[in-house]
């Protein structure tokens, strides 16, 4: 008999994500925009970037005080009221009940790390309540001199022995919509993004893999896209200090090749 | 103007209250049958499984009053989806609202399913589509899709060409989130509202 071959079609668009690191809600590490009045205003700026075609926002609250709940809830409030399109909340979330605080004040996604390496059963319970599109499982990670990629906690400060793959495939069986990796060897040089890995888990999973760390000019995010096949690629510091600007790096990666939502 | 989201257990529902809140429409969530009829337009949102949203549905008897509305009605995403008769998803019986039935994305091909991201839209038509140019982007979050059909008054490119908008009488269903659509998302409530 024949088969036929299926040519799937398909114009979905990879994803440029900005991310603005939050305490006790101002943005860290933002300079001064012309545009804007105030880039320590995380809806300020999340506003100028979506503005300029950013795809989604992540925001990372790294605040350690006891107000960290109160102040993540208003800031998930505000974002919702002023910003039209999809945002990620992160930084500290660990129960269901943190995730539906958020989900209640309008954040579309979100992310999740050392609580779920903790108790993996956190991911199956947001899934299950909200849905696997609401759950971003963030993994930091580490090449270590075996050459094996390993799982960090804490932000980096603690190491595991457990296997970067290893973790993820477990994630997405247990329910993650998508996976944020951060390679810590990349994180910071602007030296390109953790090609090899990023590939690993983006063509063995069934679900996006946003890459995160190392992208410092247009070449690396082509690369990331092309070579590593990310879904998305997220970056911080390049854009909050106007290395790149979104709209420029959108335009080359469509000249590029590469499809873009312009 | 009265606008009324549908408020059952179906995930993500306040996005769609605060995407109406910036264009300054003031909805409210109910699953008051009489509140939900003397609206002037109807939200039908929905994120998540289909045969759990229809059990949702139920306990309220939704499923039979949203099939008799008069007003305008928009379904988005797994809202879209539950106004046809069957979803793939759990071989679920929906509303019977469109003679269609949701398939799931062909997995075999090398595209991931769920499609998240952004995605362009063509084939245009409908007033719900009005100043809304062909290959506009929007914001899908799916792994179940409604195939090309007579109601589509717009398509996209997954796996293959299927219906990412549909109408029929007072009925409309978008597959993205229109609330999460940028300027394009945010037309596309106006000229519902204007409808």
């Amino acid at each position: 008999m024949e088969t036929k071959q299926i040519q799937p079609v398909s114009g979905l668009t990879k994803r440029i994500i900005p991310c603005l690191d939050i305490k006790d809600g101002r943005t860290v590490k933002g300079i001064h925009f012309e545009q804007i009045r105030d880039a320590g205003d995380p809806v300020e700026l999340g506003a100028f970037y979506a503005e300029q075609g950013a795809d989604e926002l992540v925001f990372l609250d790294i605040t350690a005080t006891v107000e960290k709940r109160k102040t993540l809830k208003e800031l998930a409030n505000r974002i919702a009221a002023h910003i039209n399109i999809p945002f990620t909340v992160g930084g500290g979330v660990s129960s269901v009940e943190d995730a539906s605080v958020l989900l209640h004040n309008g954040a579309d996604k979100v992310s999740i790390n050392t609580a779920a390496f903790k108790n993996p059963n956190l991911i199956t319970q947001l899934a299950n309540e909200f849905g696997s599109q609401f759950v971003v499982l963030a993994i930091d990670i580490k090449q270590e001199s075996d050459g094996n990629w390993y799982v960090y906690l804490n932000g980096g400060r603690t190491a595991t022995n457990t296997l970067c793959t290893t973790w993820a495939k477990q994630a997405y069986e247990l329910g993650a919509g998508e996976i944020l990796l951060t390679s810590m060897n990349h994180d910071g040089a602007k030296q390109g993004f953790a090609l090899d890995i990023t590939r690993t888990l983006s063509t063995q999973l069934p679900i996006p893999v946003i890459a995160s760390g190392g992208g410092g000019t247009m070449q690396h995010f082509e690369a990331v896209f092309k070579d590593a096949q990310a879904d998305a690629a997220l970056a911080a510091s390049i854009f909050h200090f106007k290395e790149i600007a979104i709209p420029d790096l959108k335009q080359y990666l469509h000249k590029h090749n590469i499809s873009v939502r312009l | 103007m009265k606008v009324v989201i549908i408020e059952y257990n179906a995930g993500n529902i306040q996005s769609v209250q605060y995407a109406l809140q910036r264009i300054g429409v003031n909805a409210i969530l109910s699953n008051d049958h009489a509140t939900i009829k003397s609206a002037d337009k109807v939200i039908f949102p929905g994120v998540g499984e289909a045969s759990s949203a229809m059990r949702s549905l139920q306990q309220n008897n939704l499923h039979l009053l949203i099939p008799t509305l008069q007003q305008p009605l928009l379904g988005i995403c797994v809202g879209m989806q539950l106004l046809c008769s069957f979803s793939e998803e759990n071989n679920t019986d929906c509303l019977g609202v469109f003679n269609l039935t949701v398939k799931k994305f062909n997995t075999q091909s090398n595209l991931k399913v769920p499609q998240v991201g952004w995605n362009s839209i063509y084939n245009l038509s409908s007033p719900l589509m009005h100043q809304v140019p062909e290959n506009s982007y929007c914001y899908f979050v799916h792994s179940y899709y409604v195939p090309q059909n007579n109601f589509a008054i717009a398509t996209t490119n997954y796996v293959e060409p299927y219906a990412s908008a549909i109408h029929h009488n007072n009925f409309y269903g978008v597959q993205f989130h229109a609330e999460k659509s940028a300027a394009v998302g945010e037309q596309i409530l106006k000229n519902f509202m204007a409808l």
